[in-house]
């Protein structure tokens, strides 16, 4: 995963703050980048989760499970025993709530993930934690939290299977998966 | 010898009785302390046993195993026996001086016309020229293994003075395929790694499963496929599966009560996940905390009036201790680093625990007010241990990290033994039945 320029932190959090003023096509200029910054184009390598309607790998249809991964960004990431949301997941959970209140026939889930460097009974914990968070947040950027779903893997499905920190920070995960509606 | 102390049974119906001899109860020379971690290995010669020419050799095997994989017991090699000791005569104590053996075990196995198994065993004390226990045992064929680590039980604990633990089967999770997408099922097996059975069929992920104190039962988490953990609870008789409850949200880490009318879960209510107990006869329901964190893997002290769990809710995860009720909840670990997945020693003296450091992850006791803390085995990643009905040992999973995957490895109290328990897969979360004798074997 590689580390975002302090520039560009600095331009997401200006993104940020004025989000709900941009336009779905002004957005879409930029997440390209982001979604590589943040995922390690996680959308391309790994899927929308196993949920995804259009799956990746489909074309990036607008309004497609995998417009939402590659151009949305499906995952944000947090830091170790934290479910606190970084600068980088509230910009991608912006996008994610404008893209999710353009295509309003999807229904999601969040799925909560922890990495291996915890015990089992309290990583599903953390993983729930992880995922009551984006949906708190993404319910607080007006996308109606009848249409989510959560669920906690705790830290049994890794993505990236290693023992350091390369992996690790992988892990930590909270997936927003497209499980139904037109795409 | 002429007449030996050994009673016989008329077993009726009863699938494994014991009726222990009515000679006075002996503790001579025969004796060693393991709750101290400063003794020798006891030297002691298991004989062949006499009688079936098929089961004699097998039980005597599986008791020598077993006293041996204890760590408390030297066993003898067969090649140096002065002589092949018989069940109905007493041995040639003289003889066995040179060899160091200080106990002797000779036993007798028979099978009726139906195939009913009759065992009977002596335990001799070499030294002080006794016998110091012997029992007879009935059963059906099929349950032959279990006859030896009932001997098994008898004799660690007669001279232990600790109670058994061979007559018990472990649970854990058999884990399989990639780890991305590991196939995790609930499996069952003889302490000793024989007789591995597959309990659920892979179709749900299963994790922390729990032994329930009659052993009929094991409580665990379940997971279908995209859909949120669940307790449930299968009946190891008839296999029958049923969700624990009807909650929204996720429950996990179940404990059954010692009387086994109750069940500790965690129940998740919205980012935290708190205690809740519920009466398994009425289903109510009742929380024990609210504390605004993540309250988790709960277990009863084995009276059953308080409630040792992990809590985050100082930052990081530590242990605590409240009563059954949920009243005066505080915090018992104050070292470095973190403490989770407590559980209370069937004796009550030690909470056994994870602990997280930068360094790797240990397995440790504690007693209940927090002091006297022992870490027993360290590694990259160690987790989830469940105690030995005795009090004595515990079996926790080790995991070298990557594609690689759980083992079991059983450790003592006085941190001598750690030991590897077979699997056929890489395994994890054990769960250690009470005796299936329901312990009437080595009191």
């Amino acid at each position: 995963m590689t580390t975002m320029p302090n520039a560009r932190r600095a331009a997401l959090k200006l993104v940020t703050a004025a989000s709900l003023a941009l336009s779905i096509a002004a957005c879409s200029s930029t997440p390209d980048q982001l979604a590589g910054g943040a995922g390690g184009s996680g959308g391309n390598r790994y899927g929308a989760g196993g949920y995804g309607a259009g799956g990746a790998g489909g074309p990036a249809t607008p309004g497609s499970a995998r417009d939402f991964a590659v151009n949305v960004g499906d995952r944000v990431f947090f830091e170790s025993d934290s479910s606190d949301l970084t600068s980088t997941a509230v910009a991608t959970l912006d996008r994610q709530a404008q893209w999710l209140q353009r295509y309003s026939s999807h229904s999601f889930v969040v799925e909560g993930h922890a990495d291996e460097r915890g015990t089992r009974e309290y990583n599903y914990s953390l993983g729930a934690r992880r995922a009551q968070t984006v949906r708190d947040y993404l319910a607080s950027r007006g996308v109606p939290s009848s249409r989510i779903r959560t669920v906690s893997y705790g830290k049994e499905r890794p993505v990236a299977v290693c023992n350091d920190i390369s992996c690790w920070s992988q892990n930590r995960r909270a997936v927003t998966a497209l499980e139904g509606g037109n795409s | 010898m002429k007449r030996l102390p050994l009673r016989l049974l008329a077993a009726a119906l009863a699938a494994l009785v014991a009726v222990p001899t009515l000679a006075p109860p002996v503790r001579a020379e025969l004796y060693i302390d393991v709750r101290r971690g400063n003794f020798q290995p006891i030297p002691i010669a298991i004989a062949d046993f006499g009688g079936d020419g098929e089961m004699a050799p097998k039980l005597a095997g599986i008791i020598a195993a077993n006293l041996s994989r204890s760590g408390y017991f030297q066993v003898l090699d067969r090649g140096r026996f002065p002589e092949n000791p018989s069940f109905n005569a007493a041995p040639n104590f003289g003889a066995w001086k040179g060899t160091g053996a200080q106990g002797l075990v000779v036993g007798r196995v028979t099978r009726d016309a139906s195939g009913r198994l009759r065992a009977e065993f002596r335990l001799w004390d070499l030294m002080a020229g006794q016998q110091i226990v012997g029992q007879q045992y009935g059963t059906d064929a099929n349950s032959w293994r279990r006859v030896a680590h009932i001997i098994s039980d008898a004799v660690f604990s007669k001279i232990t003075g600790v109670g058994g633990f061979f007559d018990t089967r472990i649970a854990f999770v058999d884990e399989t395929g990639p780890k991305e997408r590991r196939r995790k099922r609930l499996a069952v097996m003889d302490q000793d790694g024989a007789n591995v059975r597959y309990l659920t069929p892979g179709d749900s992920a299963v994790v922390s499963p729990r032994y329930s104190p009659a052993t009929q039962d094991i409580a665990y988490m379940s997971q279908p496929e995209g859909r949120q953990p669940r307790v449930s609870v299968i009946n190891l008789e008839t296999g029958a599966r049923r969700v624990v409850g009807d909650f929204n949200d996720m429950t996990s880490s179940p404990r059954f009560s010692p009387d086994g009318r109750r069940l500790l879960i965690a129940l998740q209510d919205g980012g935290n996940t708190n205690i809740h107990v519920m009466d398994l006869a009425s289903k109510g329901t009742t929380r024990l905390t609210n504390s605004g964190a993540i309250d988790t893997s709960p277990s009863y002290s084995p009276d059953g009036s308080q409630i040792v769990f992990e809590s985050d809710r100082g930052g990081k995860q530590q242990i605590y201790v409240m009563g059954a009720d949920g009243s005066g909840q505080r915090r018992i670990s104050f070292g470095d680093g973190s403490y989770s997945q407590p559980a209370w020693s069937p004796r009550g003296d030690l909470i056994a625990f994870t602990k997280q450091r930068p360094g790797g992850f240990a397995i440790g006791v504690m007693r209940p007010d927090g002091s006297n803390e022992r870490l027993l085995a360290e590694g990259f990643h160690f987790e989830g241990p469940t105690w030995a009905p005795n009090g004595q040992y515990i079996v926790a999973f080790q995991d070298p990290g990557g594609q690689s995957g759980g083992k079991l490895r059983m450790i003592d109290v006085t941190g001598r033994v750690n030991i590897a328990l077979p699997t056929p897969s890489f395994a994890s979360d054990p769960t250690w039945s009470p005796l299936l004798g329901g312990g009437r074997a080595g009191q």
